[in-house]
């Protein structure tokens, strides 16, 4: 029978070692580490004048898109090239599963051209689960955003922010603000930073924008975004869709920015050298005001770029070819 | 006409009270008697059925055959097939087939397609409005003249509360039952499965328990206000069950069904994203699930039903939200309904009489029961065999089950409709 916590199965090999990267749920912190300390190394990649390593050269990745995406699926794509893989970009508006053909059939028509591993993103929770359970024994498959369930690469760029920033986790008071409801990204952040052993995990939002029961993720559930940032390290802002308005969800933009909108006079109720993320992209004015989004305590930029080295990160690991995955499997066998 | 003779079986007819082992004895499509031969009997077939059990066939108050329309999902004869190996000898399809039931050519046409192919009884409901649309009233009485055993809107939503009432008040005209399936046109509409804590983690659209809880406390006050006999289809949480137990406690006329799959799964077995644990109703949790298992054991639930749903295999073969709701359950009805005795939910008798009488007492049909003088439908249960459900080994043409290696004990060796042997296990 299937449950919660048997997700491992599936994302991890017989050796403990990462096969296909679906959730940060149930992972061990070692392989969270893991993914952190390569990441690590390989920031330093792009900052040299050639910013490309030959580890997985002769391996074809391929960008499975179902919904629209600028930034993470550019940085994916850049974290395939620096590693000398071979990418295709296939963006589904404009490719066969528009005329009806099923995941499955796209899954194996792709793998029948002998590629390697998929980054996928689609509108359905669950989704690379479905393809991780169908995928041929050689091809590995990265989450990229499925439904409202998980979008882990996003989760582990934002702690190597956190961690490059602040160095431990366990001290911190980390607070995420806004549409936790419809957020794949806070789900994966909520996952993380509780493997990561982070101080304490808020939550801020009104109830409409809270999904039941979000408590047993293990988080403190705030209304009020003063009271909630009250002693924050880390302040963690979510874009809010306009459809929020359409299904009763929210009054008006208006009256979401007054109530949960950062300011630099709400940023003041966090601790002074609280960092500000936010996924992106960025609607200046309605959950951010642009001061802050610019402002010194502002890391957003910076997720953009250890978003590369992040997955690179889990690229190599995937596909066993990770500079430093096989000393530590051996180091700590589990 | 034949005469039959079934000897040394352990009977079980919770209706007529008898448990024990007997003789039964059939002749010209009835059991003559039960117990002592009649004067002068002499049988043409013998089935001996030491160290077995004999019971009424059962009665399934919902199972989609998918004729006519969907034909690629399953037939009357394919599936009428499956029923009979599973002991059922009567089921009950709801109108929303394509064409939908809500002309008498459409109910004729499933009559005469049942008649022609089918082993088991095939009941209709007909539709409650025209296209099951929920705006203008089907014609209930000719519908009722075709043989239609009640009026049901299949789970559709009829928004318009004057709709409804009207709907009630026509159908009560011509002592037709209404068959209600509980969802609300707004709440959880876009859910998939139960909205808590499992849906919450795994990113799930939810589907409240209010979804079910709303819609039932708008229909029980518009069925009090009319008088109509109604019976509540599928309920999936406690709450409901208190609903119809305090409705049916102030004198209305109402019942209820649950689908066995409620009874033994949980939002829980969700947590894998695996389609086959995608129901309408949703699985709920655990506190759910044991207040149905009360209801049924005190008696507010009279029918446990398989809401037979079977599938092309396509159709479950997508992530969980791309899939369609339903399991292929009439081979489970019996398993399962046995499974919660073992479990200690409820008595053999009480699981028995929520198969056979129960459901037979809200169509208003005769069958159901051992008692000499009525039909014989019944089967003969090896209640020692065990056995493990491998999906490939349905007779159903719907593979779509989520017990697939569940171990059962029980398996249907004979099933007789009107004294006809339909089906024996070989």
């Amino acid at each position: 029978m299937n449950f919660p916590g048997n997700w491992n199965t599936m994302q991890l090999d017989a050796q403990g070692r990462l096969r296909h990267f679906l959730t940060v749920e149930g992972l061990p912190r070692r392989i969270l580490t893991d993914i952190l300390d390569t990441a690590d190394s390989f920031v330093v990649v792009g900052e040299q004048p050639v910013k490309k390593v030959p580890l997985l050269r002769g391996k074809t990745i391929v960008n499975l898109f179902f919904e629209t995406s600028t930034r993470t699926r550019t940085t994916f794509e850049l974290a395939a090239k620096r590693l000398s893989a071979d990418v295709l970009n296939i963006n589904v508006s404009t490719s066969a599963t528009a005329k009806g053909e099923s995941l499955l059939d796209t899954q194996k028509n792709l793998e029948a051209m002998h590629t390697d591993m998929f980054v996928v993103r689609h509108q359905h929770s669950g989704a690379s689960h479905f393809m991780a359970q169908h995928a041929a024994p050689h091809v590995s498959i990265v989450n990229a955003g499925d439904g409202q369930h998980a979008h882990p690469t996003q989760a582990m760029l934002d702690m190597l922010t956190i961690r490059r920033h602040k160095g431990a986790f366990d001290s911190l008071c980390v607070a995420i603000v806004g549409d936790i409801l419809h957020s794949r990204v806070a789900r994966s952040q909520i996952h993380a930073l509780n493997t990561l052993g982070a101080g304490e995990v808020r939550v801020i939002a009104p109830r409409t924008l809270l999904p039941v029961d979000i408590e047993s993720l293990g988080t403190r559930v705030f209304t009020s975004l003063g009271q909630g940032l009250a002693g924050a390290d880390v302040v963690i802002m979510l874009r809010l869709q306009k459809e929020r308005m359409q299904s009763a969800l929210l009054p008006s933009e208006h009256e979401y920015f007054q109530r949960y909108g950062l300011t630099e006079e709400k940023l003041a109720l966090a601790r002074p050298d609280a960092l500000v993320m936010h996924p992106g992209p960025i609607n200046r004015g309605v959950e951010i005001a642009s001061s802050v989004a610019d402002g010194p305590q502002s890391v957003i930029l910076r997720q953009v770029s250890y978003g590369i080295a992040v997955r690179m990160a889990v690229m190599s690991m995937a596909m066993g070819r990770s500079p430093g995955a096989r000393e530590t499997a051996a180091k700590e066998p589990e | 006409m034949n005469r039959i003779a079934i000897r040394n079986g352990h009977v079980v007819d919770p209706s007529s009270r008898v448990d024990g082992v007997r003789d039964l004895f059939i002749a010209s499509g009835r059991i003559v008697a039960v117990g002592e031969a009649p004067d002068g009997f002499t049988p043409e077939i013998e089935i001996e059925a030491a160290g077995r059990m004999v019971c009424p066939g059962l009665v399934d108050l919902s199972a989609r055959l998918r004729e006519p329309g969907h034909e690629q999902k399953a037939t009357i004869a394919s599936e009428t097939r499956a029923a009979v190996s599973g002991g059922v000898t009567t089921v009950c399809c709801p109108p929303d087939t394509s064409p939908v039931i809500d002309t008498p050519a459409v109910a004729e046409l499933v009559r005469h397609r049942a008649k022609q192919s089918g082993r088991a009884w095939v009941l209709t409901l007909g539709a409650l409005t025209q296209g099951l649309e929920g705006e203008q009233l089907a014609e209930m009485a000719a519908l009722k003249a075709e043989g239609c055993v009640g009026v049901s809107n299949a789970g559709r939503p009829i928004r318009n509360s004057e709709v409804l009432r009207r709907a009630l008040e026509y159908a009560a005209t011509y002592g037709l039952t209404v068959y209600l399936q509980t969802r609300d046109p707004w709440l959880g509409q876009s859910g998939f499965m139960h909205e808590g804590s499992v849906s919450t983690r795994l990113g799930l659209p939810g589907i409240p328990e209010t979804s079910e809880t709303v819609e039932l406390a708008r229909c029980l006050l518009l069925i009090e206000q009319t008088g109509v006999r109604a019976h509540f289809c599928r309920l999936s949480t406690a709450r409901s069950v208190e609903m119809v137990a305090d409705a049916r406690a102030r004198g209305l006329r109402v019942t209820a069904d649950v689908a066995d799959h409620q009874l033994h799964l949980t939002e829980m077995d969700v947590a894998g994203f695996d389609p086959m644990f995608h129901v309408i109703p949703p699985l709920r949790t655990l506190r759910d699930r044991d207040a149905l298992r009360a209801g049924v054991a005190e008696g507010v639930i009279t029918a446990i039903c398989s809401d037979h749903q079977p599938h092309e295999p396509e159709a479950k073969l997508a992530p969980f939200n791309g899939t369609l709701p339903g399991i292929s359950a009439l081979e489970t009805l019996l398993p399962l309904t046995l499974r919660l005795v073992d479990e200690g939910a409820f008595d053999l008798n009480t699981a028995l009489a929520r198969v056979t009488r129960g459901p037979a007492e809200i169509l208003g049909i005769e069958t159901g029961t051992l008692t000499p003088g009525t039909r014989a439908d019944l089967c003969v249960i090896d209640s020692g065999h065990a056995w493990r459900l491998d999906p490939g080994a349905l007779l159903s043409h719907g593979r779509n089950t989520p017990f697939r290696g569940w171990e059962f004990r029980g398996r249907v060796t004979h099933t007789l409709v009107q004294g006809r042997l339909v089906y024996e296990l070989r």
